[in-house]
């Protein structure tokens, strides 16, 4: 309850039916013979200053109505069932964030240049404070969300949940599958190392080996026709540029799908009969349910 | 007002009679299309023609690179003398400019052959790009092949597929002699049976029906005549 204070009323969690105490609160004393005792100026400033970040969150909430959308996302069901293989999805997005926090602080040390890139990368990794660590992290956990996207897919393939009216959700996901190799792709090049350089020119020729547009398709990527210095700046802008952004837009199609449309309940949880009905098989034997006669 | 009243305005309203319609409604005579509907189709045009400004430029600026083919670049690599006809001599050149070591490749380089009817007075340079995704071989003295080490391709002598994975023979460059120097030229693929045609990337076939399933870049050189 005291918690329950400091949040503002339209973000409380609604009250579940027939625990709330209803449109009217108990009847006010009597205040004509009991008065209520003047609270202290300290009290009365204390409780000032303890609603004040509420009074803020109203503040904003009367000029945005954030409120509603936020209880509808946070506070909505979920069905019975519901375990921690439903958090692959957000275990993805947090991957993600990751990614895009140590991505950004790198981004500040790293240079982009066919002479610079690989000298950059070492004085990240060896003079700046913590630098191993951070592109560790970018490193490592550019692994971690790409296995993670595809544990995800694999929970969200065999629970059924890309079944109607989810299929939407399940091309979006592709689409961002995809755009997550992209990432993978893009970004083990700009180290600028032999391994970096010489599993490129492999992944580029894969490309091209596609027929009629392969080719071309590998010029695009190279800038060229052999892997050359606007390659580097071409692989850097699609890495931290053109996909990123396509990533954050359709997680937030992806996000708004899964709080619309609610989450599945595991293959093995059924929904619960209704009191009274008569099960199938006897419908079909020509017993009657529930009053109802069933189709001849 | 009572309710009384407002029915009686209601029906009074109703009862007025209405203006001529044009038909089809909302056009005056004559028009084909509405004030409202002209406005909508030319700020929709207006802005569809200022989005293509904007994006039309940007795609062709990247996409231009695939068009551009650079300026032909000539190396000298050593002295004629230096190169026989039996066996390869390895040399490293710049293919391309600009950036450091990573530009460069090499090519292993010998004599034309009376043994495969060539020219005695040409030079083979071989490029020892792999045909299968591009990794380095290697010229093996003792076994007279090219061995790549990445998917275990093998290439005859003359740099004909003779085992794994690769597609076609290795690439080879153009060559010439100016002041008694060798010279390596614009690198060009050739088909199974040695033809020279434009250059192609690795995993790509050459010859035939797959000059135009995998059909010559704008970005690559014309192949040697001949």
């Amino acid at each position: 309850m005291k918690l329950d204070s400091l949040i503002p009323a339209p973000l409380r969690k609604p009250a579940k039916p027939g625990e709330g105490n209803g449109a009217k609160g108990p009847a006010p004393a009597d205040l004509k013979s009991a008065p209520p005792e003047r609270p202290s100026d300290t009290k009365r400033l204390t409780d000032r200053a303890v609603e004040a970040p509420v009074d803020v969150l109203a503040w904003v909430d009367q000029r945005t109505a954030a409120s509603g959308f936020l209880t509808g996302m946070l506070y909505r069901k979920v069905p019975k069932g519901t375990n921690w293989f439903y958090t692959l999805g957000s275990a993805t997005l947090i991957a993600f964030v990751a990614q895009a926090i140590t991505g950004v602080f790198l981004a500040m040390f790293y240079t982009p240049s066919t002479t610079q890139a690989y000298a950059s990368i070492s004085h990240i990794n060896n003079e700046v404070f913590l630098g191993a660590l951070v592109h560790g992290m970018h490193k490592w956990g550019s692994s971690v969300m790409v296995i993670l996207v595809f544990l995800h897919m694999g929970r969200t393939f065999f629970f059924g949940a890309y079944k109607y009216p989810r299929e939407l959700n399940w091309v979006i996901g592709v689409v961002l599958l995809i755009l997550t190799m992209t990432m993978a792709f893009t970004g083990y090049l700009l180290p600028f190392d032999q391994r970096s350089f010489w599993a490129s020119v492999v992944g580029i020729n894969i490309n091209g080996t596609g027929p009629v547009v392969g080719p071309y398709l590998s010029d695009f990527l190279r800038a060229g026709p052999e892997l050359g210095a606007t390659t580097l700046s071409r692989f850097y802008a699609i890495h931290m540029l053109l996909v990123p952004g396509a990533i954050i837009a359709l997680i937030g199609a992806h996000l708004y799908l899964v709080v619309k449309l609610g989450t599945t309940a595991p293959p093995w949880v059924h929904a619960e009969k209704p009191k009274g009905a008569t099960p199938v098989a006897q419908l079909d034997a020509g017993a009657e349910g529930n009053g109802a006669t069933p189709a001849s | 007002m009572s309710d009384e009243t407002d029915k009686q305005n209601g029906a009074e309203a109703r009862a007025r009679p209405q203006r001529p319609q044009p038909e089809p409604p909302g056009y005056f005579e004559g028009e084909s299309m509405t004030r409202r509907r002209a406005f909508t189709v030319a700020v929709q045009g207006l802005g569809g023609v200022a989005g293509a400004a904007i994006v039309l430029p940007a795609v062709g600026f990247a996409v231009a690179p695939i068009f551009h083919r650079g300026k032909e670049r000539w190396e000298a690599v050593g002295p004629v003398g230096d190169f026989v006809e039996d066996t390869y001599r390895q040399v490293v050149f710049t293919e391309t400019e600009g950036i450091g070591d990573a530009g460069k490749t090499t090519a292993y380089v010998r004599k034309g052959s009376k043994l495969f009817d060539e020219d005695p007075k040409s030079f083979i340079a071989v490029s020892n790009r792999c045909v299968h995704l591009g990794c380095p071989v290697r010229f093996v003295e003792a076994a007279g092949n090219f061995i790549c080490p990445c998917h275990g391709g093998v290439y005859d002598f003359q740099g004909k597929r003779i085992g794994g994975p690769p597609v076609r023979p290795l690439d080879q460059f153009q060559t010439r002699i100016r002041n008694g120097q060798v010279e390596l030229g614009p690198r060009y693929s050739v088909t199974s049976q040695l033809e020279p045609v434009r250059a192609r990337d690795p995993g790509e076939f050459t010859g035939g029906i797959w000059e135009y399933l995998y059909p010559p870049r704008p970005s690559t050189f014309p192949p040697p005549s001949g």
